[in-house]
C-alpha cells in the first residue's frame, strides 16, 4: 500500500464534522476516523488546519445554526438541536460569543425568511386564495399576528407577502 | 439562458421528508418557511455545494386545490413509485453506497455497471425514486 502523508487522515475527520456535524459527534470520534488517539489527534489537527478539532467542529455547527436562522422560521431550540448541539444555553452563548450578539437578533439583522421566499407565481395562485373565512376567524388570525409580530418573526402583513411573491 | 433551478417531489410527511434528506442524505435545508396565511410551508433542500439547485418538498395537496379523491389517488400513486425520479451524479457510487447504506438508506439495487457509468437507485419515505449515477465514459461493453 502507498505511503499516504498524515494529513489526509486528519482531513477524513475535517470531512466528517462537515458532512456530519448535525450528529452528536465529539473528538473522540473524530480522532477514531482519523485512525489516533484524541490527545495526539488534537495535537496533529491543530499543526495542520490552525485550530483544533473541537473549535472546528463548534465553528461548524455555529455557521450552519446562522445558515437555518436566516433561512428558516424554526426556533432557535430547533436549530441548536438541528445542527447537533446538545444545549440551548451553551449554544445560544456558544453562538453569541461568536457572532456578538444572541441568535433571535442576529436573525432580526436579515430579512424574515418569509420576506426573500421566491415563492413561485403558481404556488401563490393555488394557496393565496381565501378560503371563506368568517370574519370572527379573520379577526382572531389578526390577533395572533399581531402577538407574533412582537417576537423576532417580524410578522410581515399580507401586502408585504404579496410584495414578496410578486417580486420573486 | 434557461437553467433548472428547482425540481419538486410529492411527499406524504414534510417533517419525515426533512428528516430523510438532511439527516441522512447529508443535505442542506435552503428554506423551511410556513405561511400560516395560506396553511403552506414552503420546504427546500439541496446538496452542499450546489447552491442554485434545490428540491422542493411539498405534501400532496387536498381540497380546495386538489379533491379527496384525487389527493388520495396521487398519494397512492407516489407511494407505488411512479412519482417521478430525481436523477443524482457522484463521483464513486461505491463509496455513496457504503456512506449512505451506513446511514439507514435502503437501496432498490446494489452499484451496477452500465455502458454510462455505475449506478444505484434509492427511494426517499414516500417512494420517490433517487437514482444515483457515477458517470463515466460510454463503454457498451461495460455491463
Amino acid at each position: 500500500m502507498a505511503n499516504v502523508p498524515a494529513a489526509r487522515h486528519l482531513l477524513r475527520a475535517k470531512d466528517l464534522a462537515d458532512a456530519r456535524y448535525f450528529e452528536p459527534l465529539a473528538v473522540a470520534d473524530l480522532a477514531a476516523a482519523a485512525g489516533l488517539s484524541p490527545a495526539h489527534f488534537s495535537r496533529r489537527f491543530k499543526a495542520t488546519f490552525g485550530e483544533s478539532p473541537h473549535q472546528y467542529l463548534l465553528t461548524r455547527r455555529l455557521e450552519r445554526a446562522a445558515a437555518l436562522l436566516r433561512a428558516t422560521d424554526w426556533s432557535v431550540a430547533a436549530i441548536c438541536f438541528a445542527v447537533g448541539a446538545q444545549s440551548v444555553g451553551s449554544f445560544t452563548a456558544s453562538f453569541h460569543r461568536v457572532f456578538g450578539m444572541p441568535p433571535l437578533a442576529y436573525r432580526a439583522a436579515f430579512p424574515p425568511a418569509e420576506r426573500h421566499l421566491r415563492i413561485p407565481r403558481c404556488v401563490a395562485l393555488a394557496y393565496g386564495r381565501p378560503q371563506n373565512r368568517t370574519f370572527r376567524e379573520d379577526n382572531t388570525r389578526g390577533a395572533s399576528l399581531a402577538l407574533t409580530s412582537a417576537n423576532a418573526h417580524g410578522g410581515p402583513d399580507d401586502q408585504d407577502r404579496e410584495r414578496a411573491v410578486l417580486g420573486a | 439562458m434557461i437553467k433548472i433551478a428547482n425540481a419538486q417531489f410529492w411527499v406524504h410527511d414534510q417533517d419525515e421528508a426533512l428528516a430523510f434528506y438532511t439527516r441522512k442524505l447529508g443535505w442542506e435545508v435552503r428554506s423551511d418557511v410556513t405561511m400560516e396565511a395560506w396553511s403552506f410551508r414552503w420546504l427546500c433542500v439541496g446538496p452542499p455545494g450546489q447552491d442554485g439547485t434545490g428540491l422542493v418538498l411539498m405534501p400532496v395537496p387536498g381540497p380546495p386545490l386538489l379533491d379527496d379523491e384525487s389527493s388520495a389517488r396521487m398519494a397512492e400513486l407516489v407511494a407505488k413509485g411512479a412519482g417521478g425520479t430525481l436523477f443524482l451524479e457522484t463521483d464513486d457510487c461505491q463509496a455513496a453506497y457504503d456512506d449512505l447504506s451506513a446511514r439507514g438508506v435502503t437501496f432498490n439495487d446494489p452499484p451496477t455497471k452500465q455502458p454510462y457509468g455505475i449506478d444505484t437507485s434509492f427511494r426517499d419515505p414516500s417512494g420517490n425514486n433517487i437514482r444515483l449515477t457515477q458517470v463515466m465514459e460510454f463503454d457498451p461493453s461495460r455491463v
